[in-house]
């Protein structure tokens, strides 16, 4: 009666997440942090609908606003981007562990 | 009011053991509350137990001792029925005592 | 210790592996229709956890890390002869004896007079369809009776949930699951909870508990979840004072830096259910003391 040990998705996940960041320019406007925000928290919502939100999602988030509201677009846009990806790695987690957590269970 | 100090002393005859624990919120100075602004200081800077006329423990306390207390200390002497007068004061001026039976 | 989950500023490169499908094995891929047994679950749980601390009597596990760590439990020993919940305990009994406005009590909502009951919750309530743990019930007391609820996470509630635990303690943890669908449902919610990954460093209540019993995440020695709930509420030093179930599971989800449900949540009350009926025959030993 062992717990099996867990697959390594979600390290592999993180793993192929920094191999494959492109380094897309992170200046914005205004316009560019609106939608950038809007999308994770988009992201976020869901995340929340899964009941699996992270609270690093939401510094993420919190950081995307303050430095919008100090007119730095730019840090703004890029702390969007990152509480998006932040988001979607919850939803991830969420759905994979749906089936996942039975191998952790004790038999 | 009830009082602040918990006390159990026990004699073997020849040395007394004596438990404390006493209620106090200890605060730094250091901790932010949850608005931000700082809790202002507030901890007990003596403790003094008295025993047949004599201080038998005396402790200088400051910032570093944590919420409610609990200290634990012999001395040489006193016998059961004997009265143990544990009395404290704080950086506000606040204090309290309270007198046990040895037993 | 799995790792957690470090993002770079990132691209829709994630998205790309949320829409792969997981290639993960699930070695005991579980059938659609899985028959629920929670008295295989509750054997299988004991065994894992007296076959590895082998030393051990069943009714030590109640003691957490102070069963794993011999040093400890020194301190923890000499602790006891004057314990650091004693204040929340006297608070906790005058609150129970005191009347609401309306002139009853405690007492009147309680089975036994609310004396020597803790052993028995959670239960399944077979009218609500759902999970009442002890603080539910004593809310529901209070609201019923007039008065405003207390907060699941602060110190009002913490102290009679100890004056409560101290009537009950050597009693015999005793969760029933009565022969109804929807408890065993909520018995296997709770489950599931405890063995899912949440939070950005990726921890389930099992990774901790069930994973590295006696082993250190940081200074803390990790206590065996079987007998896990029986000492609560505890006075944590770490937290400089006392703290019910629902302050547990809020500050764990925030410590695997998952957003925590509210207190009292349908998950957290089957996660509860499930954990007391694992611990099954163990005595409850709270209030307790915790690093």
């Amino acid at each position: 009666m062992t717990a099996n040990p867990r697959t390594f998705i979600l390290p592999v996940a993180s793993a192929l997440l920094i191999a494959t960041a492109t380094q897309v320019p992170a200046a914005g406007s205004e316009a560019d942090f609106k939608t950038a925000y809007a999308m994770a928290e988009a992201a976020n919502s869901q995340a929340g609908a899964l009941r699996n939100q992270w609270t690093a999602t939401a510094a993420a988030l919190a950081a995307a606003k303050k430095a919008a509201d100090n007119g730095d677009f730019d840090q703004a846009v890029a702390a969007s981007r990152e509480a998006e990806a932040l988001a979607r790695a919850s939803i991830f987690q969420a759905t994979s562990e749906k089936t996942l957590w039975k191998n952790l269970e004790i038999r | 009011m009830p009082s602040t100090i918990r006390v159990r002393a026990t004699s073997n005859g020849d040395t007394t053991e004596v438990q404390a624990l006493i209620q106090h919120p200890m605060d730094s100075g250091f901790v932010k509350d949850a608005g931000g602004a700082i809790i202002p200081p507030h901890f007990i800077q003596q403790v003094t137990f008295e025993h047949d006329g004599k201080n038998v423990f005396v402790a200088d306390w400051g910032a570093a001792v944590s919420k409610d207390p609990y200290l634990k200390f012999s001395f040489k002497g006193g016998n059961k029925g004997d009265d143990l007068k544990i009395s404290w004061l704080d950086n506000k001026g606040a204090t309290d005592n309270t007198t046990a039976k040895i037993q | 210790m799995r790792p957690a989950i470090h993002l770079a500023p990132a691209v829709v490169a994630l998205t790309i592996l949320a829409l792969a499908a997981p290639t993960s094995v699930a070695l005991h891929a579980a059938a659609a229709a899985e028959t629920v047994d929670p008295v295989a679950d509750a054997t299988a749980f004991r065994n894992y956890f007296t076959g590895k601390f082998p030393g051990l009597k069943l009714e030590d596990f109640v003691n957490g890390p102070y069963s794993m760590n011999a040093d400890m439990r020194r301190q923890w020993q000499e602790i006891e002869q004057f314990p650091p919940y004693e204040f929340s305990l006297e608070m906790g009994k005058e609150m129970f004896a005191k009347p609401f406005k309306n002139g009853k009590g405690y007492a009147d909502c309680l089975p036994n007079r609310g004396i020597g009951i803790r052993q028995n919750y959670p239960y399944f309530d077979g009218n609500e369809g759902k999970v009442v743990t002890l603080e539910l019930a004593l809310n529901r007391c209070r609201e019923a009776n007039g008065e405003a609820p207390f907060s699941y996470v602060k110190d009002e509630m913490a102290a009679l949930t100890a004056y409560m635990a101290f009537t009950s303690r050597g009693k015999p943890f005793d969760i029933k699951i009565p022969d109804d669908p929807r408890a065993l449902a909520a018995y296997q919610n709770g489950k599931r909870y405890f063995y899912t990954r949440r939070g950005q460093l990726n921890f389930s209540c099992a990774s901790c508990h069930v994973q590295e019993p006696g082993e250190r995440i940081r200074a803390e020695i990790l206590a065996p979840a079987l007998g896990i709930l029986n000492a609560m509420p505890i006075y944590r030093s770490e937290w400089g004072g006392m703290g019910t179930v629902s302050r547990r599971f809020t500050t764990c989800n925030i410590q695997t830096r998952g957003v925590p449900l509210d207190p009292q949540d349908d998950d957290y009350r089957d996660l509860e259910y499930y954990l007391s009926y694992v611990s099954n025959g163990l005595p409850i030993s709270g209030p307790g003391a915790r690093p």
